[in-house]
């Protein structure tokens, strides 16, 4: 059996989710304090992906990387990369329909904040890093590390955005959900059936971790 | 070692505009909730930017709208104790404590020392949910005073403790700021926590500062209705001057001050406990109707109408001992007295 497919999808979802784990908490912090009317707008457009169908964000997607469009057009001259059909060309695709996920666990976790905190910290002398990293992050790190869960969760599951924009090449572009599509496709059910095993034992395993990950840290207590 | 602060900030509907001195001293901040008391710290600490005045902490501007100066929190040098303490629920108390420490080498050092000094040893690697509301309080301290700051900021340093408590933890608090040099401003709206506290007090009135006082001046001549208000002072009527007398139209009396009283006054303020039961020879005495009588743990409330008041009359509160009260020959009917100099004259 080809693990290929197993392998892209768990890099390609890596990676997505630490692109949107910086992503999402950025976004977070600065729209946080943005005034109202502007947070507002801002937060529909960033939700979006997370309402529309996979299918429309895939072909929004072509339709600013494929090198028939302006910005494809340019990158494939400029670096000689096409940014479509090849194994990170997925990466977008989870990136933009995994990021409203964290931006939003993130933010709700950063309006919960209790801000006077930083104030504490700031008067103490301490800088916003500091206080944004050793305080913030740690007083958050519940919502925080829920978003970046869902999201991984999300990115490794993506199905519709993925293979417009990555397609599926047999080892090249193939993730697990893309093989199962296609070995059902092609009436290969004991194939297909293979790979759902797979994404089920991996599913559960990953749930198992969370779980277990948060049992560790209500033992450790350090909640309020 | 002196804090001046002249400043105005307006915040919605809110206008703040507060302006006092204080040496090195611990000068109160009295006033109701939301009249503008933890904006007024929060402007001074650097948490938030006046609209336009002046703030100066021993001879360095903090704050200057004129001179475009508004130092950012880390560089004031003031400490800053939050209601509810604001201890980082990430961190010990040791860690808490260190985080003011900036000298790296010395940290741990000051440290111990601090740690030693408010008893929190026992609690120094326990996290601030585990900590009494007792430690809790002098873990921010020990906070605060570790960052070596020229002046402290008490906002309502009790209201997160029950009566008990809170009794216990004033002693302590007392004690440990007495060894402070530098000014402490108490931000408080509980009277007798300032008069306790405090030598000199500056009473805030939704948002605006009157002339920094003392308490037994704030007792007994607060000067406007606000500072009796948060004086204690709890019986008010309109008032008409009348040379040495004020009339008050809404009891149907007119009492004698025994002093000219100016012709601006436009109330009056009786406190509860200046109202006594007449006996002969008294001055400004009328007979009253017992409507009401609430008794407390330690003393008795009674509500009484005066004979020639009106119906709709807002109602007279004395306050009496228990023992006073059952002395007293009949429960229904009382004439009663206000002494001259009781009446407090105020300006609206």
């Amino acid at each position: 059996m080809d693990w290929y497919p197993l392998f892209n999808s768990l890099r390609i979802a890596s990676i997505a989710t630490v692109v949107v784990f910086f992503l999402g908490i950025l976004s977070a912090y600065y729209i946080a304090r943005l005034p109202r009317l502007v947070k507002g707008v801002l937060d529909v457009v960033l939700t979006l992906p997370l309402v529309l169908p996979p299918t429309v964000v895939g072909w929004l997607l072509l339709v600013l990387l494929s090198p028939r469009r302006p910005l494809g057009a340019w990158v494939l001259e400029t670096f000689g990369v096409r940014m479509v059909m090849t194994w990170w060309s997925a990466i977008f695709a989870t990136v933009v329909v995994s990021f409203p996920l964290m931006y939003r666990t993130a933010r709700g976790a950063f309006e919960s904040f209790d801000h006077t905190l930083a104030d504490a910290g700031r008067t103490l002398g301490r800088s916003n890093t500091w206080i944004f990293w050793r305080v913030q992050m740690p007083v958050c790190r519940q919502g925080i590390l829920a978003g970046a869960v869902l999201s991984f969760a999300r990115a490794l599951g993506e199905y519709g955005a993925t293979s417009m924009v990555a397609g599926y090449t047999p080892g090249r572009t193939a993730t697990i959900s893309t093989t199962v599509y296609q070995l059902w496709r092609t009436n290969d059910d004991a194939g297909a059936l293979r790979w759902v095993l797979v994404n089920i034992a991996l599913s559960a395993l990953f749930l198992l971790a969370v779980n277990l990950l948060e049992d560790r840290q209500r033992q450790r207590g350090g909640r309020r | 070692m002196a804090l001046f602060v002249d400043i105005r900030k307006r915040m919605g509907r809110f206008q703040l505009d507060v302006r006092f001195q204080a040496e090195q001293e611990t000068l109160a901040l009295l006033g109701a909730s939301g009249c503008g008391k933890s904006v007024t710290l929060r402007c001074i600490a650097g948490i938030l930017s006046p609209d336009e005045g002046k703030i100066v902490l021993d001879g360095v501007t903090l704050f200057d709208s004129a001179a475009q100066i508004d130092l950012p929190p880390q560089r004031r040098q003031v400490g800053y104790l939050f209601q509810q303490y604001a201890l980082f629920p990430n961190m010990t108390t040791r860690q808490n404590i260190a985080v003011a420490v900036r000298d790296r080498r010395q940290r741990e050092a000051i440290v111990a020392e601090a740690l030693r000094r408010f008893q929190l040893e026992g609690v120094a690697d326990q996290r601030p949910w585990q900590l009494s509301g007792g430690q809790q309080q002098r873990c921010a301290l020990a906070r605060i005073l570790a960052a070596e700051p020229k002046a402290i900021l008490l906002d309502e340093p009790f209201s997160a403790l029950d009566s008990y408590l809170k009794s216990q933890l004033e002693i302590e608090l007392a004690e440990t700021l007495e060894r402070f040099s530098g000014t402490i401003l108490w931000v408080s709206h509980d009277r007798d926590e300032v008069f306790r506290n405090c030598r000199r007090v500056c009473v805030i009135d939704r948002g605006c500062s009157q002339p920094v006082t003392t308490p037994e001046e704030l007792l007994h001549a607060p000067g406007t209705e606000a500072a009796a208000r948060l004086s204690g002072c709890q019986n008010y009527a309109d008032a008409m001057p009348r040379e040495t007398d004020v009339s008050l139209p809404a009891w149907g009396l007119t009492l004698s001050c025994g002093r000219r009283v100016p012709a601006g006054i436009r109330r009056v303020g009786i406190r509860a406990c200046h109202v006594r039961p007449a006996v002969p020879g008294d001055t400004n005495c009328f007979s009253c109707r017992v409507v009401r009588v609430v008794t407390d743990a330690s003393s008795i409330t009674i509500l009484l109408r005066p004979e020639d008041a009106p119906q709709d009359a807002p109602l007279l509160r004395m306050e009496l001992g228990k023992d006073a009260w059952q002395a007293l020959p009949g429960h229904t009917q009382l004439t009663v007295t206000i002494q001259p100099q009781d009446i407090l004259l105020l300006e609206t």
